[in-house]
């Protein structure tokens, strides 16, 4: 009522708090522009780029234009018609000259074994003018495998300009030559395993550094300040050194040689030293101590909100020590414990370096793999298709766990 | 103030030369003996560090003796954890736990003793009667007010009916009206329940209103336990007598002690008679305490030669309502407080001469300050 006494009242008040906010929402914008542009280059757009990789199909459609457009029509049924032959043989001839016959040569291969030496071979074979008879004589003569029908559905299935052949052989699936998706060869099919296993040491890791941290972060929480002080130093002392140290460092505790087992066998407690590294005892022990400060922070910053005047009123209320725990304490640290878990299972499943070093070859994770196809056989595609699978269940355990947190608090909050 | 008919002679509580420190240095609690009657209300008053709480921690059981017993009835409770002393406490911010309902609050210190859930649900519901939050049952303790939440607090310390009820400055957190309020809810539930209080406070208002007997503590020693009339009207020493109520100091050198009655010299010229209270014999110091209500202000000489005359010059009146503060100064005091009745000032000013009269029982001659 009053509102139309008011000078400018012709304007919603909602549009008149939006323009008298409006400078300090630049002026936030402002700072958080330079991270906002950082974020932008170094992680949205290599995500981006990556998920891109995983699916795109770009090697035959660039050396063998005239073969991929022959095939369009082909209806996969029988061989192809004589010009398709025609347009596969200039291909060639033009890749050859080119120099980058090998690079579709390479994307074949995945398809097909042994397509590579076909299309080399091809490549080296065929004459520069063509040969009496057809072009479909004369590329079966050089390499009978052109007489083959699974041939051209490989070349037409790497047609492009989007494919489905990486995404699909990171989970262990590929298409038959119908175009069905069916089960990888038994001796391609390891990444469901290799995801597996990742997981399982993802989860293994989390649930040591959870046991080996709540009491730690239980003792920084509720010890005075001097004390939690130093402790807290304990704690952050490896990040202050490099996971490469950190992880030699373990190679020269845990070796047969090393202290450990030196130890024990002076003592007489072993007669033989123990494996300890280069299997997943090792790749266990040092992820854990790797990854316990995120798991400790995240659990110190819940627990110092927890008033040690809970836990006294429970017990003045009755309840035992252990009782006062369950009921009292541990679920107000479950913030703590949700974020905890999360930060380093994330982190585990992402783990390469320490693994690679300490782990033997069946303790190896999906990023050592990921690694493997960039560094050594350069097969971007499947890398990033293995990446997008280990993004996607990482962020659908984030989602879930935005879930689970807001889930509580809505509870908590509107009940009646 | 009287809730003398529940009280009775028989002692629950007893402490007997309890001593505690923390460095090893310090005694934050240098003797204690004393005895909680059952059905009482008694408040520990007494300023910030003085070992109110601390004794109130040693009672509950969060805090270990340096020295001596404490007994609950016959019982030494020195080794018995705290959730079994079966004491309900009620704690400075409540403690209520945040991640349970009001209902699940109330509802614990009953279910961690196995009572049967039907049980439960029954004096839950009786208990949030009580306290009139009997609608909020399904709340978190986020969502109430501060004084809803000291209700659910005192609901959730009653429910199990402990032997005894501790409270650690409950209201310390609520504005002056609640707080009032609170008050006497607290005292009505301590005598609708024939409950034993041990309250601890340093707001000596609250602890006049509430209290049966108060135990003013300074310095990790209990200085006076009384009941409040008495406190206020027959303090033992210069700290009590200045801890409670306003209260104008007079110093001066005892010149003689005649049954109970000591001729005083002021400092300040001229000598007045008192009662002798806690003073050594002649010529030691004394602080005299006069409180502001019991003292008159005169224009001329009324000749009554059983009072106590001082002149003094009246410099302020402060006008409070019910009553009128007039602040005088005589050479032995500067700021000399007069409480007058309202009504009763009539023809004074300020910047006149008067004299302040006072009978000898009401000034007491105390320890010197």
């Amino acid at each position: 009522m009053t509102a139309a006494f008011v000078a400018g009242a012709d304007v919603p008040l909602k549009r008149r708090l939006k323009r008298a906010e409006r400078a300090r929402q630049f002026r936030a914008l402002g700072l958080v522009l330079p991270l906002l542009a950082f974020l932008l280059f170094t992680f949205v757009v290599p995500l981006a780029g990556m998920i891109w990789k995983s699916a795109s199909d770009w090697e035959v459609p660039q050396v063998m234009p005239q073969t991929v457009a022959a095939l369009e029509h082909w209806n996969g049924q029988g061989l192809p018609d004589e010009a398709a032959f025609a347009a596969l043989a200039a291909d060639i001839r033009a890749a050859r000259d080119a120099g980058n016959l090998a690079v579709a040569a390479k994307r074949l291969n995945y398809v097909v074994n042994g397509f590579r030496t076909t299309l080399l071979s091809t490549g080296r074979k065929l004459k520069e003018q063509p040969a009496p008879g057809t072009a479909k004589e004369t590329l079966i003569g050089i390499a009978p495998a052109w007489g083959e029908r699974e041939s051209w559905t490989a070349i037409k299935s790497a047609s492009g300009p989007i494919t489905s052949y990486y995404l699909l052989a990171a989970v262990d699936l590929t298409r038959n030559a119908d175009g069905a998706i069916v089960a990888a060869p038994p001796d391609q099919a390891i990444y469901r395993d290799v995801f597996l296993r990742t997981f399982e040491i993802g989860f293994g890791v989390t649930a040591l550094c959870l046991i080996l941290g709540f009491p730690v972060a239980y003792l920084l929480a509720n010890l005075p300040t001097g004390r939690s002080n130093l402790l807290m130093i304990f704690v952050l002392l490896p990040f202050w050194t490099s996971l490469l140290v950190r992880t030699c460092a373990w190679i020269v505790i845990l070796q047969s040689e090393g202290i450990v087992n030196g130890s024990l066998e002076w003592l007489g407690v072993i007669d033989e030293p123990l494996r300890l590294i280069y299997n997943r005892f090792g790749v266990y022990m040092a992820m854990t101590h790797v990854l316990l400060p995120f798991m400790i922070l995240p659990l110190y910053s819940v627990m110092r909100g927890v008033s040690p005047a809970y836990m006294r009123a429970a017990a003045s209320l009755g309840a035992p020590p252990v009782t006062a725990f369950l009921r009292i304490y541990l679920p107000q640290t479950i913030p703590g414990i949700g974020a905890g878990c999360l930060l380093v299972f994330i982190l585990a499943i992402g783990y390469y370096i320490t693994p690679a070093l300490v782990g033997g070859a069946a303790d190896q994770m999906i990023s050592y793999f990921i690694a493997f196809y960039t560094t050594e056989t350069v097969n971007w595609g499947l890398a990033s298709a293995l990446g997008a699978v280990l993004l996607l269940s990482t962020v659908v355990l984030a989602v879930l766990y935005g879930k689970l947190a807001l889930g509580r608090q809505t509870t908590g909050g509107l009940k009646n | 103030m009287d809730g003398g008919m529940i009280a009775t002679t028989e002692t629950l509580v007893r402490f007997t030369g309890v001593q505690k420190t923390y460095d090893g240095e310090h005694l934050v609690v240098k003797s204690l003996d004393l005895d909680i009657r059952k059905g009482e209300f008694l408040t520990l008053l007494g300023p910030s560090g003085s070992g109110k709480t601390t004794t109130l921690m040693m009672l509950a059981g969060f805090e270990v003796p340096t020295q001596g017993d404490i007994f609950i009835g016959d019982r030494p409770i020195k080794n018995t954890p705290p959730h079994k002393r079966d004491i309900g406490m009620v704690f400075q911010n409540y403690a209520l736990f945040p991640h349970l309902t009001i209902e699940e609050n109330v509802a614990f210190p009953l279910s961690v003793r196995g009572v049967a859930k039907a049980e439960i649900k029954e004096r839950v519901k009786a208990a949030l009667d009580m306290i009139k939050l009997g609608n909020l049952a399904n709340r978190r303790p986020g969502q109430l007010s501060g004084g809803q939440q000291q209700r659910v607090a005192l609901a959730r310390a009653l429910v199990f009916n402990p032997a005894l009820v501790l409270m650690d400055e409950p209201l310390g957190a609520l504005d002056k009206r609640l707080r009032e309020h609170m008050q006497l809810e607290i005292k009505r539930l301590h005598e609708t329940m024939g409950l034993t209080v041990v309250y601890v406070t340093h707001d000596q208002g609250e602890a006049l209103t509430m209290s049966d007997r108060i135990a003013v503590f300074n310095d990790g020693i209990v200085q006076q336990i009384d009941r409040p009339d008495a406190l206020y009207e027959r303090p033992v020493n210069s700290f009590v007598a200045n801890f409670i109520g306003e209260n104008n100091v007079l110093s001066g050198v005892v010149e003689n002690i005649e049954q109970g009655w000591a001729r005083v010299a002021l400092d300040a010229g001229g000598s007045v008679v008192a009662q002798a209270v806690n003073i050594g014999g002649a010529g030691n110091r004394t602080s005299l305490s006069l409180r502001p209500e019991r003292v008159a202000i005169e224009t001329g000489d009324s000749g009554d030669s059983a009072m106590n005359r001082l002149p003094a010059t009246l410099t302020d009146l402060i006008y409070l309502g019910d009553h009128t503060l007039a602040v005088l100064n005589t050479p032995a005091n500067p700021e000399f407080m007069v409480k007058l009745p309202a009504g009763s000032y009539a023809g004074l000013v300020p910047g006149q001469d008067v004299y302040i009269a006072f009978r000898p029982e009401d000034c007491r001659a105390l320890d010197p300050v």
